[in-house]
This record gives C-alpha cells, sequence and structure tokens, in this order.
C-alpha cells in the first residue's frame, strides 16, 4: 500500500509522455521532425534549409496547402477575397521573428488553445481526421520554413 | 514541451486568429432576426435572397409539386397513401417546425426525414425513401414547407435533454485536420468573410434549402457532411445519431426564427 503513491507519481508521467504519441495519428503517423519551442518561439529550421518566400508565397495562397488567404488579409492583391477571421498579415513580418512565425504556424495552440488557427505541422490530439489526411500535417516542413521566410518579408508599407 | 506551451498559453498574449468581432449592419431583417440570432438569409447575397423570395422563381418549389402528388399517390402492400391518414398536406402546419422530436419506440430522436419512412415502412409497407433521393428531399421539404413563417419550436426537455447534450458537445469538438469545431466559425466568427463566403451562424431553419452550390435541393445532413470534409474531418452517415442529435442542438439553437424550407442559400 504504502507503495501506491509512488507507482502512481512513477506512472502518471509517462502516461503523459505516452499520450501524445499514441493520439489520433497512431502508428501510421509521419514522423515528423522535432522541434523546441523557446521563449513562444521555435528558433531553429526544421529542415536546416532555407526557406524560399517565393515558394512560401505560393503555397500560402494554395487552397489545399497554406490557404492562408481564407481567414487573413496579405498583400497579394491579384488574389480576390481576403479573409476576416484571423489578422492582417501585411506586416507581419515586421512585429514577429522567424522562430515566432514558425510556432505560430506549426502548432497556433500552444500559443493560444483557444484558436481556429489550424496547426499546420501537427499530426497528434486531432479528432476524426479523415482518412486521406491522416497521419499527415497540412502543409511538410520545407513549405513551413518557406511560407516563415514569405512572411518575413511582410513588413507593410 | 507541452508544459512550455502552457506556460506560453499564459503568456501569449498576442492571439493567432482574431477572436469573433460583432458583425454590425444597419439592415432591419424583420423576422430573419430574433434577438442576436440571425437566418442564413441575412448573410445571403441579394440575388440569393431575391431568389428564395420569388416562390416561382425558388427551385425548391419543383421537388415540392412532385412530392404532392405522392402525396395523394398509394403506395406499398397496404396501398396506403399519405392524404388517407393525414388528409390535406396543410394539416401538419406546424408540425415540421417541432422536428427532431424523441420517438418512443426507438427511445431516442426522430427527424422529418425518418418519421417519412416510418410512416412509409409500418403504415404503408412501402420501401424506405433513400435519405437524399428526390423523394425524400421534397416530402420533407414539403412537410416542412407547410411550417414556413412560424417560429421554429424544439423542444429539449425531458427524454430529448441527453440527446441535445450530444448534440452540443459534438458542436463544440474539434475535429479534422483543421481542428476546427462548428462553434469556432458559426458562433465565434460568423458574420465574418472566410475567403469569399460570409459565415453565417449555421442556422438550419431553412432545410431542404437549395444550394447555388449544389444546383439542387439537399438535405441538412448534406450539408453537415460537407462541413465535416471542409476541415478535413470524417463525416457521418446522413440519418446517423450523431447528426440527429447535432440536428437537434442546432434547430433548437435557431428556436424563434422562422421556417423558411424550403430556403435558398449559396
Amino acid at each position: 500500500m504504502r507503495k501506491r503513491p509512488l507507482l502512481t507519481a512513477v506512472a502518471l508521467p509517462l502516461a503523459l509522455v505516452l499520450a501524445p504519441a499514441l493520439g489520433a495519428g497512431g502508428a501510421a503517423a509521419e514522423e515528423l521532425v522535432a522541434y523546441e519551442v523557446v521563449e513562444g518561439a521555435i528558433p531553429a529550421s526544421l529542415t536546416g534549409v532555407p526557406g524560399d518566400p517565393e515558394a512560401g508565397k505560393a503555397a500560402a495562397v494554395h487552397r489545399q496547402k497554406g490557404n492562408c488567404l481564407a481567414c487573413h488579409a496579405m498583400p497579394i492583391p491579384d488574389q480576390p477575397f481576403h479573409g476576416e477571421v484571423g489578422p492582417d498579415l501585411s506586416a507581419v513580418g515586421s512585429y514577429l521573428s522567424e522562430g515566432e512565425l514558425r510556432l505560430r504556424l506549426v502548432d497556433s495552440k500552444k500559443i493560444n488553445p483557444e484558436t481556429s488557427m489550424p496547426g499546420f505541422y501537427k499530426v497528434e490530439g486531432l479528432h476524426r481526421v479523415a482518412e486521406k489526411f491522416r497521419g499527415k500535417p497540412i502543409l511538410t516542413a520545407q513549405e513551413v520554413e518557406d511560407v516563415v521566410a514569405y512572411l518575413l518579408t511582410l513588413k507593410g508599407n | 514541451m507541452r508544459r512550455i506551451g502552457i506556460v506560453l498559453a499564459a503568456a501569449g498574449l498576442i492571439s493567432v486568429a482574431g477572436a469573433g468581432v460583432a458583425y454590425t449592419d444597419s439592415i432591419d431583417w424583420g423576422t430573419y432576426q430574433v434577438g442576436d440570432k440571425r437566418s442564413g438569409y441575412t448573410y445571403a447575397q441579394p440575388e440569393t435572397r431575391a431568389m428564395q423570395d420569388d416562390d416561382f422563381e425558388n427551385p425548391g418549389f419543383l421537388l415540392m409539386d412532385q412530392a404532392a402528388t405522392l402525396w395523394e399517390t398509394p403506395d406499398g402492400a397496404a396501398g396506403k397513401a399519405c392524404v388517407g391518414c393525414h388528409g390535406d398536406v396543410e394539416s401538419l402546419a406546424g408540425v415540421g417546425a417541432t422536428y427532431p422530436v424523441y420517438f418512443e419506440p426507438w427511445g431516442k430522436m426522430m427527424t422529418v426525414e425518418q418519421r417519412i419512412n416510418q410512416c412509409r415502412t409500418e403504415g404503408m409497407k412501402a420501401d424506405p425513401w433513400k435519405w437524399e433521393s428526390d423523394e425524400m428531399l421534397g416530402m420533407t421539404a414539403l412537410v416542412k414547407h407547410q411550417s414556413r413563417g412560424m417560429p421554429v419550436n424544439v423542444s429539449i426537455d425531458g427524454p430529448a435533454k441527453p440527446f441535445y447534450e450530444k448534440g452540443e458537445a459534438f458542436y463544440y469538438e474539434r475535429r479534422g485536420q483543421l481542428d476546427l469545431a462548428c462553434a469556432n466559425c458559426h458562433m465565434d466568427n460568423a458574420g465574418l468573410q472566410l475567403r469569399a463566403n460570409t459565415l453565417s451562424q449555421g442556422m438550419p431553419n431553412g432545410f431542404p434549402t437549395y444550394r447555388l452550390k449544389w444546383q439542387k435541393v439537399g438535405s441538412l445532413h448534406r450539408r453537415l457532411r460537407g462541413c465535416n470534409d471542409q476541415v478535413r474531418a470524417e463525416p457521418y452517415e446522413r440519418g446517423s445519431d450523431e447528426y440527429v442529435n447535432l440536428e437537434l442542438f442546432i434547430m433548437h439553437r435557431a428556436n424563434g426564427l422562422p421556417v423558411e424550407t424550403p430556403a435558398v442559400r449559396n
């Protein structure tokens, strides 16, 4: 009996460590690049390959990829109908750092659990993902880097 | 990492996506707005509203005309027609506004579609109609249309309560690769632009609805499947307990708004 609390104390953190691994993605989940969150940011590149702003812009516009315009206004005048759900991103590169942008793309709920914004590089902790998308992040690690690189170019007027 | 995330959450004063912004506008929407509740009509384009306003322009009436014929046509081994038991379809005024209702023999909720098939299989000894068939859509629309203009009046008391709570839980549960709950769009962000579309409050008071995108009349459960698809979630079957309970929650949410069947939406 006296050992019980000790056992619980050991088992609980273990369960917390295992729980994400056993989430919606399960064994079929693609291996995502591990990353470290430091003070509201993911300072290190996910791939080590510098992001390409032009490719990032394309991924941001693409409706099956970033689809950022669904919710955000961006300085892309040739695209009609920019969304209003999220903040205007026209100057986002002037007030958020590369690492802060990366964390917001990867898993914005680590900053604000109530946000509507999807985690674009995340496969765990999701519910009833359609089979076609199960175990897959919305963007690849390099696409995240590309979009980060593009957003950093947005400095407003 | 999770622990750091929580600390960040507390410190995260910069919200990633803006919180719901109150949608204000000066138009008097009449009965299409009751307090803060707004029918999808109030978010629709003027041409779409005009199409709904004119019964001769509204394509939903075509299916209802066919259903009116079916109402009087005997079908099934019992040789019965709807009219034999119910008389004129006008006798159902007000009935459609109360659905889904608790159905004792099933011990759960029942939609108008299910009521119609219950009549067909038990009363008429006829084959059930498929959920999204023209016959079912037309007859459901015809029945609900008898309540057009009457306030939605769905009860969640007594035996309906646990089913309402299930529907409510569904409404607030995030799902799919995009990790969105119904509430994220239709409660928190209604009135805002999602690309070219205005997010509505998701009020289901006009179903079955003629949707421009479909070029066809469709059921509420078809629309729910579409929403689930859009967030890249596995949808449920039409008529599933999950969608019936969700229908109960959102129909109750629409209580007081007028029945608009057959509505026209984009």
